[in-house]
């Protein structure tokens, strides 16, 4: 045997000792089977269960209290003043790395000429970042962004200022509820590669419980909520 | 690991003298106790998640060795490896390893208690591996060659006077009039310095808060974003776990991440809660091309089915160390070990032997506040009495303490000579004290007697009155 | 845990615990008093001793269990059982039980015991039924739940009932009142500068409440209070509660002066 195998046997024959286990034991292993193949939820906080305007409203004000800035618009075009006019007001870079997101890049941003888009790999250089959510949580005014082919995970973390974009109709009251959309996507039991929960700009409390922010990761978070897109 | 310093009981009076460590812990006391509570109050399903959370891993640990292995297969089909290590030398020896194969020449490392447990910093700078951490109050804690004072707060001992000189002391190359008066200079340097390292790790090391089954998933949360930076950056991640991490699914994730930052800090949830599944798939942005996860045992095995089962529940809150009149009073490097507060007091004996840690579990007055604000309710004052029973079977604690105990005991066995003897010594204390109605010096008891007066007794026994009353 | 009075006074055996016997035994006759203007009988069997919590918290787990036996062949005949302690009335219901429970002869009659073990608010008004006392103090009173009264015989609100009833009283609130006072028991001779430092969290959260007495239901941590305010040299009088309740408080306080 290798040594990762006998380490592999070391450890779990010590588990099963210790449980007093064996490891064919059918019961034990009908029990495990059941739970990873149900996936039961607990309890889900009854703020998560509000309809889904008392869902965008929790997830807006959470995301507020956190630290966030939060903004709604009504179509593509919003998007890109939105962003124009945030960086405009806080006299931020006019310079957006932006994730490849077909999304984002077909935004029109000929609405906002001052706005230069730069595609291609973060780098810790960068001043704003512009990616997508994959989804919205109401109950800690959370966003779901995942790893693929046009998200690189960098950018939510290696630019100053990071500005999200989420529909409207993927927030959601839940962490579970989310999941279980993602199963829809993405199959279950699999997980791409990366999915981060962000809930607010970066900070840290470690220098005498004082709270600064851009710690390591952005300084500043605007999320911008896109209405529901009639046909 | 080792124990730290031995000596708690110097320790911890070194502590008490330290009017900057004293103020520190103010902080802890009153700002983490509010907060906890005021997120408690703002979650009406508190209570109700952590009974669901210790079920779920008391559930888990029950069923641990066939978690592991699922979760082993999961890791495989998202392309990563998974790794057990018995010991903290195995451990050491695999990450090592790994890092010699990838041509690493500095690491970087997100906040974790088990890299310290084995050892890991150390083991790499030996074998000429730069390992920066970027957690900020760990980074500082490194650069000053201490270990963290707090499960959570890692740096709440020091005050920001402190640390800009140590700044400018390690960070050479900067302009020596820059301002370092504040925080948020402090932090700006820092993350100015350690961006220089996240960009050119070789290998980003992490630990993991949990560990999921289903998918086959490590969750680190952070509020700075640092863990993120060390995993995502690199061309190698490592996550180093210990064993009892896991649980089953997604769900189960979802309700004790309810209950970690709440505890914790107060906050509804950290700033940032990653979850990495394998290495970087075919057509991501980015990502680290290899993904390995080390399990580390280390002691924890023997623990299950046993007596202390239920302390790896633990998830690794902080909140008993919050509300721990002993912690807030000698803050967390008087305990000696890496593990402190409540919880270090019972798990430190466990993964070192009772012998090499009594003072922990006995340094407490078992007020039961721990268990109280336990997020997975371990019953931690049985456990602590637990350790002090298994102490006193080896023959602790000193003779005099023994002495002292048997004597009560023997007594308390004889109603009799119990009674008779307890009058005469009343009486004495009491014609001692005289009218002042209290003792500040007593030759046998100058333990009770160097920080408070002892109350003088009224003079008879109860026993004595009663009786008296009865027959008159 | 209410109960239905039976027609004839119940019959309660005061465990008058090691600490009031020794050190104040005007505890224990307040507590008398309190039990039968209750409506109960009291009778104190003269061989106790201890509920043995030292032996017990040091993880002499042989001679608490010998000690808890005894305890329960002395008390097992009475009604109920009342201790003025938060601590004892706990050992009695939370911890003999376990203690006993691999002992055939004993086990069920430690489930027995505990069943009718009370720490003396809660019986007061849980079982008694005793809505308020007739006690007058007129002054500035605060209350520290001892960790035992609080966790393990949840008196807080028994405690603070009786206490609003007293006549006069100004009741304010203890900052973190949950928090411990250092006591411990064998702690605080065990660990003495951390039990002092502990303590004086405590005594100084009294001070600025302005309450001119502070009252608990455990002797122990009233000792431990009293100790550090005489030797900060502080005025503040600390009482046991059942000692306002039954409006005995002509003895000097704890540690205070004989006059």
């Amino acid at each position: 045997m290798s040594v990762s195998e006998v380490n592999r046997t070391k450890v779990l024959d010590r588990i099963r000792d210790a449980l007093g286990a064996d490891a064919p034991d059918m019961w034990r292993q009908v029990d495990v089977r059941h739970r990873l193949v149900t996936h039961p939820s607990g309890t889900i906080p009854a703020r998560s269960l509000g309809n889904h305007e008392a869902c965008l409203t929790l997830f807006s004000g959470m995301l507020s209290s956190q630290g966030a800035d939060v903004a709604r618009v009504h179509d593509p075009e919003g998007i890109v003043k939105a962003i124009a006019a945030y960086l405009a007001k806080f006299e931020l870079s006019t310079e957006l790395r932006i994730s490849e997101e077909p999304v984002l890049v077909t935004l029109p941003w000929l609405l906002a000429p001052r706005l230069k888009q730069i595609y291609g790999e973060p780098s810790a250089a960068d001043k704003i970042g512009l990616s997508r959510a994959i989804a919205g949580v109401a109950e800690t005014g959370t966003l779901f962004l995942v790893s693929g082919a046009g998200n690189p995970t960098s950018l939510n973390f290696l630019p100053e200022t990071h500005i999200v974009i989420v529909d409207e109709g993927d927030i959601v009251g839940s962490y579970e509820q989310a999941w279980d959309n993602l199963r829809g996507l993405y199959g279950e039991g699999t997980l791409p590669r990366t999915v981060n929960w962000i809930s607010g700009p970066s900070r840290t409390a470690d220098i005498e419980q004082t709270i600064i922010r851009g710690a390591h990761g952005p300084k500043c978070l605007f999320v911008v909520i896109l209405d529901e897109q009639g046909p | 690991m080792t124990a730290l310093s031995p000596d708690f009981k110097a320790n911890a009076a070194k502590a008490l003298a330290n009017a900057d460590l004293q103020r520190a812990l103010l902080n802890v006391k009153r700002g983490f106790v509010m907060k906890r509570a005021s997120a408690k109050a703002r979650l009406p399903e508190f209570d109700r998640l952590r009974n669901e959370a210790r079920a779920i891993k008391l559930h888990t640990l029950s069923h641990l060795d066939l978690y592991l292995e699922y979760y082993e297969r999961k890791v495989a089909e998202s392309g990563g490896h998974v790794h057990f290590a018995p010991t903290a030398e195995d451990a050491r020896e695999i990450i090592l390893k790994l890092c010699r194969d990838a041509g690493a020449k500095l690491v970087t490392k997100g906040k974790s208690m088990v890299s310290e447990e084995i050892g890991l910093n150390a083991c790499l700078e030996a074998a000429g591996i730069e390992a920066v951490e970027t957690d900020l109050g760990e980074y500082i804690a490194q650069m000053r060659k201490e270990a963290p004072s707090h499960l959570i707060a890692p740096i709440i001992h020091l005050n920001k006077e402190t640390i800009a000189e140590d700044f400018r002391l390690a960070h050479v190359g900067l302009p020596s009039d820059r301002t370092l008066a504040s925080a948020a200079d402090l932090v700006a340097e820092a993350r100015t310095v350690l961006r220089r390292k996240f960009v050119s790790a070789d290998v980003g090391i992490t630990g993991a808060n949990l560990l999921i089954a289903e998918t086959g998933t490590s969750v680190v949360v952070t509020n700075e974003g640092n863990a993120d930076l060390t995993q995502a950056l690199p061309k190698m991640h490592i996550v180093i776990a210990s064993i009892e991490k896991l649980v089953p699914t997604l769900e189960d994730a979802c309700t004790i991440l309810r209950l970690l930052a709440r505890s914790a800090t107060g906050q509804e949830i950290t700033t940032y809660t990653t979850f990495s599944t394998g290495p970087r798939r075919e057509g991501d942005a980015d990502g680290p091309r290899a993904y390995h996860v080390v399990l580390l045992d280390n002691g924890r095995s023997e623990m299950l089915g046993g007596s202390f089962n239920d302390m790896l529940s633990c998830i690794r809150c902080g909140a008993c160390l919050n509300h721990c009149p002993v912690y807030t009073t000698i803050g967390g490097h008087a305990y000696g070990s890496l593990y402190t507060g409540p919880m270090g007091a019972v798990l430190t004996p466990a993964l070192l032997g009772i012998d090499h840690a009594r003072d922990l579990p006995n340094a407490s007055s078992l007020c039961g506040r721990c268990e109280d604000v336990c997020p997975v309710r371990i019953p931690l004052p049985s456990m602590l009495r637990a350790w002090r029973e298994r102490d006193f079977a080896r023959g602790n604690p000193s003779l005099t303490e023994r002495m002292a105990l048997k004597l009560w005991v023997y007594a308390a066995k004889r109603p009799r000579l119990y009674h008779t003897l307890s009058g005469a010594i009343i009486k004495m204390l009491a014609a001692l004290a005289g009218r002042t109605g209290r003792l500040r010096r007593l030759p046998f008891a100058s333990a009770w007697t160097r920080g408070r007066d002892l109350p003088a007794p009224q003079g008879k026994t109860f026993h004595q009155l009663y009786a008296k009353r009865s027959r008159g | 845990m209410t109960e239905v009075l039976t027609r004839e006074a119940p019959l309660v055996g005061l465990f008058v615990t090691c600490l009031v016997d020794l050190f104040r035994p005007s505890i224990g006759f307040a507590a008398i008093k309190l039990l039968e203007d209750g409506g109960a009988r009291v009778e104190v069997p003269l061989t106790q001793t201890c509920c043995g919590q030292p032996a017990f918290n040091s993880g002499d787990r042989a001679d608490a269990q010998a000690i808890a036996r005894q305890v329960v062949d002395v008390f097992e005949a009475f009604d109920y059982v009342v201790a003025p302690s938060g601590s004892c009335a706990g050992m009695l219901r939370l911890h003999y039980p376990a203690l006993l429970a691999d002992n055939p002869a004993y086990a069920e009659r430690a489930k027995a015991l505990a069943e009718k073990s009370y720490e003396l608010t809660r019986f007061l008004v849980d079982v008694l039924h005793v809505e308020g006392v007739d006690a007058t103090y007129a002054a500035r009173v605060t209350y520290h739940d001892s960790c035992a009264s609080l966790r393990e015989t949840g008196s807080g609100w028994s405690a603070r009932t009786l206490l609003r009833s007293v006549r006069g009283i100004d009741l304010v609130e203890l900052a973190d009142s949950e928090a411990c006072c250092g006591f411990g028991g064998t702690f605080s001779v065990k660990y003495p500068g951390i039990s002092s430092a502990i303590a004086e969290a405590k005594t100084r959260a009294i001070a600025e409440t302005g309450a001119s007495c502070v009252v608990a239901c455990d002797l122990g941590c009233l000792m431990q209070i009293a100790g550090k305010f005489t030797r900060e040299a502080k005025k503040v009088q600390v009482r046991h509660i059942a000692e306002l309740l039954a409006d005995m408080v002509e003895t000097p306080p704890i540690g205070g002066e004989r006059i």
